[in-house]
């Protein structure tokens, strides 16, 4: 159990952040053990025990290959697509545990959004992309509405409302990636994951995201995988770092440190954490 | 002579053997075109294509029974192949695991290289002896031809579609079958009519099934598919060994159609294909 990171320390970062009084926070996710095997040889993450908590924004940071892609995929159960890739350890959402028998993974990727790193819309007009998945999973009042309400959340409503029928292939990177975050949002998860999703796009648009997702951060739990760490540093309430062990050749991603972004930055506890943040290493 | 012009003769050398190569390739389209183009184009007119074929020993007459036989036949077998070759290529790309779609290709590719004459006497002996001759089984064995070409062209367009649109959708939480319905299978469409037309091309003037399943037939027009149906590839092949020139000059003029068919078709295919592309990446 994670029992490094209880509430008191979530508590502080909510006096950090200047909200009023001692904030209890719900626990989304609580990841025990975690420990993702793909195929025999290769450990992507071991071990990985950590929570994240409700309307925050937690940051996953850390070296390439160190995992940190791999974790998050675990949750929303996208890993289950990748052949060979073994799960150990538990995942408990709202205390239920997401790998257990039973629990049906399109349930799962249903209440848990996910956005990637490199924009994928489909090939459909843009109103058809933020439409498509309220349609298929049956919300079928009012569309126009939601979809005006999940462009508008993700501040794309102004830049697309006079070209709704356009290929939403012919919009720039970072509108794509936006509107990935629209249709992300139109099903109304209640957590949404990004998956570095700000690393194709140039600094403007970057900060659009990061804006956007100080916004979301009111209705959605929000954990977000980047290797930059600036941007880590300036979106991200918690921030969890990972690396990699080398061990007879053997590589493996750890969980090393998790705490308040700021702690994680200025004053980390680990030395690892320390060596990485300050840039001797990664 | 020193090794640097020795080898820039060889070079040369292997370019114009591989040129020579090239043309002798074309030129055998050029010369099959011109010379069925010369022979038969004095036979084609206006009562050729709406005109049945004459009673024996009859001057005139025209090939329309024929030509809507054919029609009739490839429609029927494009009708059992397309949703058959279609369904095949979604279950192998999209469904199957890799121990099964591994033998399945297999198949199917097995099947792509049977001697058509096997498929004809397969179909003969299944649907035709204790029976009669008929469209429908004429359109099985077409069918059992397009199958494979089908299968294959789907699967290639698939395999095109990139791997990020499909985790796009899975992380909507949709269900595969409708991911495939909804976004897959839209992307493809235009690859995998091309197929199909090309199918189409191949089994308008397969003969050698033909002469087994629907070979009997009157030279009025017929529309009954219990029945042999008339048909191009069989008409050409029975004109050519009757002693009559005008007849031989009928033969030559349905093969010009024929061959008219095929090249148009893949023109068509072409175009298509283009389309579609171009709806992938604009």
């Amino acid at each position: 159990m994670s029992g490094s990171f209880t509430m008191p320390r979530v508590i502080d970062v909510a006096q950090a952040r200047r909200e009023s009084g001692p904030v209890q926070r719900e626990v989304v996710f609580e990841v025990q053990g975690l420990t993702v095997n793909y195929g025999r040889a290769t450990t992507a993450v071991s071990d990985v025990d950590l929570e994240i908590y409700r309307n925050l924004i937690t940051a996953v940071i850390g070296p390439s290959g160190c995992g940190k892609s791999t974790f998050i995929r675990c949750l929303n159960r996208m890993n289950d697509l990748v052949p060979g890739a073994k799960i150990e350890g538990r995942i408990l959402y709202h205390g239920d545990d997401l790998y257990a028998s039973g629990v049906d993974p399109v349930e799962v990727r249903r209440r848990i959004g996910m956005v990637f790193q490199k924009a994928n819309p489909f090939p459909k007009s843009i109103y058809d992309n933020v439409a498509w998945g309220p349609r298929v999973l049956g919300m079928k009042k009012n569309v126009d509405e939601r979809v005006e309400n999940a462009l508008r959340s993700a501040a794309l409503w102004e830049e697309v409302k006079d070209r709704l029928k356009k290929n939403a292939l012919s919009l720039s990177g970072g509108q794509q990636q936006r509107l990935c975050i629209a249709r992300a949002i139109a099903i109304e998860p209640e957590v949404l994951l990004l998956d570095e999703p700000a690393s194709a796009l140039d600094p403007i648009a970057t900060s659009a995201i990061e804006d956007l997702m100080h916004e979301l951060k009111r209705d959605y739990t929000l954990v977000i995988v980047t290797h930059n760490m600036q941007q880590a540093a300036r979106v991200a309430d918690l921030t969890a770092f990972f690396s990699l062990e080398v061990d007879d050749h053997r590589r493996t991603g750890v969980l090393v440190e998790y705490d308040a972004t700021d702690k994680i930055f200025t004053n980390p506890s680990d030395k690892r954490t320390e060596d990485y943040v300050t840039g001797r290493f990664g | 002579m020193s090794r640097y012009s020795r080898r820039r003769l060889v070079n040369r050398a292997m370019e114009g053997i591989a040129t020579v190569a090239a043309l002798v390739a074309v030129a055998v389209l050029v010369i099959v075109v011109v010379s069925v183009t010369l022979r038969g184009a004095g036979a084609l007119s206006w009562d050729f294509f709406t005109k049945p074929q004459a009673l024996f020993g009859q001057p005139g007459g025209g090939i329309a029974n024929a030509l809507i036989g054919t029609i009739l036949l490839v429609a029927l077998a494009t009708a059992i192949a397309l949703p058959v070759g279609v369904l095949t290529a979604i279950y192998l790309t999209e469904f199957a695991p890799r121990r099964l779609a591994v033998p399945i290709q297999i198949v199917i590719d097995v099947l792509a290289g049977l001697p058509t004459i096997v498929i004809g006497i397969f179909v003969y002996a299944l649907l035709v002896i204790g029976h009669t001759q008929s469209g429908l089984a004429g359109a099985i064995a077409l069918a059992i031809i397009m199958l494979p070409l089908v299968a294959r062209a789907t699967q290639e367009v698939l395999l095109l579609v990139p791997s990020t649109l499909r985790e796009a959708s899975l992380a909507l939480g949709v269900r595969r079958w409708r991911t495939v319905l909804g976004v897959i299978l839209p992307s493809s469409v235009g690859g995998i009519l091309t197929g199909t037309v090309l199918a189409v091309a191949r089994a308008a003037g397969e003969t050698a099934p033909l002469l087994f399943t629907s070979s009997i037939f009157a030279n009025t027009v017929q529309t009954d598919i219990t029945k042999a149906l008339p048909n191009i590839p069989v008409l050409i092949f029975t004109y050519s060994e009757q002693a009559d020139p005008a007849l031989h000059e009928q033969a030559w003029a349905a093969a010009l159609v024929l061959i008219a068919f095929v090249l148009l078709a893949s023109l068509a295919a072409k175009a298509l294909l283009a389309r579609s592309r171009r709806k992938l990446n604009p």
